[in-house]
């Protein structure tokens, strides 16, 4: 499990006063904008460009191998001249689940947000009672770190059959999957809390509300958001293979229904798109864990 | 000053028990401390400073004897009894100010208004030349800076005894004299009772009313208590060449290294 807490380096102690002014004064002068400028966008291309350069390497590789004759899978080029349409318009709508990418991609999410939300507030309320509690941890830890490993589609015929709908059936999927990381990361969480700041909780007597609001939650957060951040790469992982097996709209089903009439353009397009969406999923994770820890969660 | 017996320490003794292994670390502590008096206690590491520090914050329950403030036994916690820790302890996600306010809210809370609430962390802020700092996180400054952030916090908590766990140990020679020059002030200002751990013979000298010096542990007890005979206020410079200083020093040094060397191990 990765340990939310970034080692924070002690700063160097510079509360003694400046040494006598031995030193002359450096010239105080700011480079010119030109060359500040330049520097900026030098900086830019110097991360910019390795990704760019790899990503075509790549697609020229897969150009190469895929446009020989015979070659099952379409080249790039192939690729984009059939989904060309579907790329320019995601938002067209032929009523069905004949619909542009956008709708797929947003009903799919629409699903994640449901299940995922449950998941957070779950799973951070339970992590919090667990962690409070050796004896409970002790007792579930195993319990958890056995449930955690089930594969997500293997939750589905039994939410299937315990809600005999398509709808919750998916959204239960995506909450027992991505619930584990964070009650267990919240747990640990609540568990590492110093005893400094609970020797200053105890000498300013803060009560057991005061404490849960002011320096279990404040406190626990880097591990939360820890917990969040697997859950939800966790829970896009299983939305996609839950939809195949759901059908209706959603990113999954296309993929599905792709296949069974043979656009496998389309299906390369939609990891494409799979893809990206699960990395902004992560990075929005981590922005928001980043902003509400104030810096001290990593991202 | 009041030299009354305003903090004191009956009997105290201290055992920790791990598994079936139990450790006596302190043994018939008896000590009265008077009302504005500025007590260091110095011993050599792992002696117990800690653990009788904490007996009178009320982390620890005393295992014999009762420690008694203005006569009422101390079995709890609480803001009348303020520590300043050694790792300074300040909360990361609060600023300078917030770690000031949190306390102030909570002790305050019905005999202060918000707007006094305010003033008042701004005016210990001040006490510790921090009040610009005021909107900082911990992390961003240094050692010395953090360490008078958890002075201003256990100040403003206007308690009836400040107790300091080693509140320099972590600083630097120039930092920590700072600091020492900083506490002297707010004590000759403020005029509170404070117990000091050091490990520090000059700090001790400088700061101290007296000096309580702890034999070894196991079972450490006092050993010896030293009054400081110099007028206040003491200022480093003079002091380096002072009669009385010097002697205090010394008798501190033959206590610790002559007659209570520490019992070789590895550290
Ligand atoms: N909670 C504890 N359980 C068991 N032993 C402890 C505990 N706290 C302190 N001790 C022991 O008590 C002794 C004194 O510790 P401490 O008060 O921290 O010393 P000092 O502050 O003088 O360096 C040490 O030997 C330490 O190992
Ligand atoms: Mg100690």
């Amino acid at each position: 499990m990765p340990s939310a807490v970034k080692a924070v380096k002690p700063p160097v102690d510079s509360d003694a006063p400046p040494a006598p002014a031995a030193v002359l004064a450096l010239p105080l002068k700011r480079p010119p904008l030109a060359e500040r400028l330049a520097l900026i966008i030098s900086e830019a291309a110097r991360r910019a460009v390795p990704p760019v350069v790899m990503l075509a390497v790549l697609i020229a590789l897969w150009e190469l191998l895929c446009s020989q004759a015979g070659s099952r899978l379409p080249p790039p080029s192939k690729v984009l001249a059939d989904t060309w349409d579907f790329i320019v318009d995601p938002f067209y709508d032929n009523g069905g689940i004949d619909k542009g990418a956008f709708w797929h991609i947003a009903n799919s999410l629409g699903r994640v947000a449901i299940g995922f939300a449950l998941a957070a507030v779950a799973g951070i309320a339970l992590g919090v009672l667990v962690g409070q509690s050796t004896w409970a941890m002790r007792g579930l830890d195993p319990i958890f770190q056995v449930l955690r490993t089930i594969p997500p589609l293997a939750w589905l015929p039994l939410s299937l059959a315990g809600f005999r709908d398509a709808q919750p059936s998916a959204i239960f999927v995506i909450f027992i999957t991505s619930i584990w990381p964070v009650i267990i990361n919240t747990s640990v969480g609540v568990r590492n809390i110093p005893q400094d700041y609970r020797n200053v909780a105890a000498v300013i007597r803060l009560s057991w509300y005061e404490f849960f609001w002011k320096i279990t939650l404040p406190a626990t957060v880097p591990y939360i958001f820890t917990g969040l951040r697997i859950g939800v790469g966790l829970s896009w992982l299983a939305i996609v293979a839950a939809e195949m097996l759901i059908g209706g709209v959603g990113i999954g089903f296309f993929i599905w229904d792709a296949w069974n009439s043979s656009r496998i353009s389309d299906i390369i397009v939609a990891l494409v798109y799979i893809g990206l969406v699960g990395f902004l999923l992560d990075r929005l994770i981590a922005a928001l864990g980043h902003v509400i820890s104030h810096g001290t969660s990593a991202s | 000053m009041n030299r009354s017996t305003y903090l004191s320490f009956e009997q105290v003794g201290m055992s920790f028990r791990r598994g079936a292994r139990v450790t006596e670390v302190l043994r018939d502590v008896d000590l009265k401390i008077g009302e504005g008096e500025f007590v260091s206690i110095i011993g050599h590491s792992g002696c117990g400073k800690s653990t009788l520090l904490n007996i009178v914050g009320g982390l620890l329950k005393s295992t014999t004897g009762e420690v008694f403030l203005e006569g009422r036994v101390v079995d709890e916690p609480g803001p009348d009894r303020a520590i300043v820790f050694q790792n300074h302890s300040l909360l990361p996600w609060l600023t300078v100010y917030g770690n000031v306010r949190i306390a102030v809210d909570k002790v305050f809370r019905r005999t202060k208004s918000a707007a006094a609430r305010h003033d008042w962390v701004m005016h210990k802020l001040e006490l510790v030349q921090m009040a610009q700092h005021r909107d900082k996180r911990p992390h961003e400054i240094s050692g010395g800076m953090k360490q008078r952030v958890g002075i201003a916090r256990a100040l403003a908590m206007q308690p009836k005894v400040l107790l300091m766990d080693e509140p320099f140990g972590a600083l630097d020679a120039l930092t920590r004299a700072h600091l020492q020059d900083s506490v002297m002030d707010i004590h000759a200002r403020l005029g509170n009772t404070v117990m000091m751990i050091t490990h520090d013979v000059d700090e001790a000298v400088l700061l101290s009313d007296r000096i309580v010096m702890m034999t070894n542990g196991p079972s450490a007890t006092i050993g010896e208590v030293l009054t400081v005979g110099l007028p206040r206020p003491r200022r480093r410079l003079e002091l380096a060449t002072d009669v009385e200083y010097t002697r205090c020093r010394a008798a501190v040094i033959e206590f610790l290294y002559a007659r209570h060397k520490m019992p070789a191990r590895a550290a």
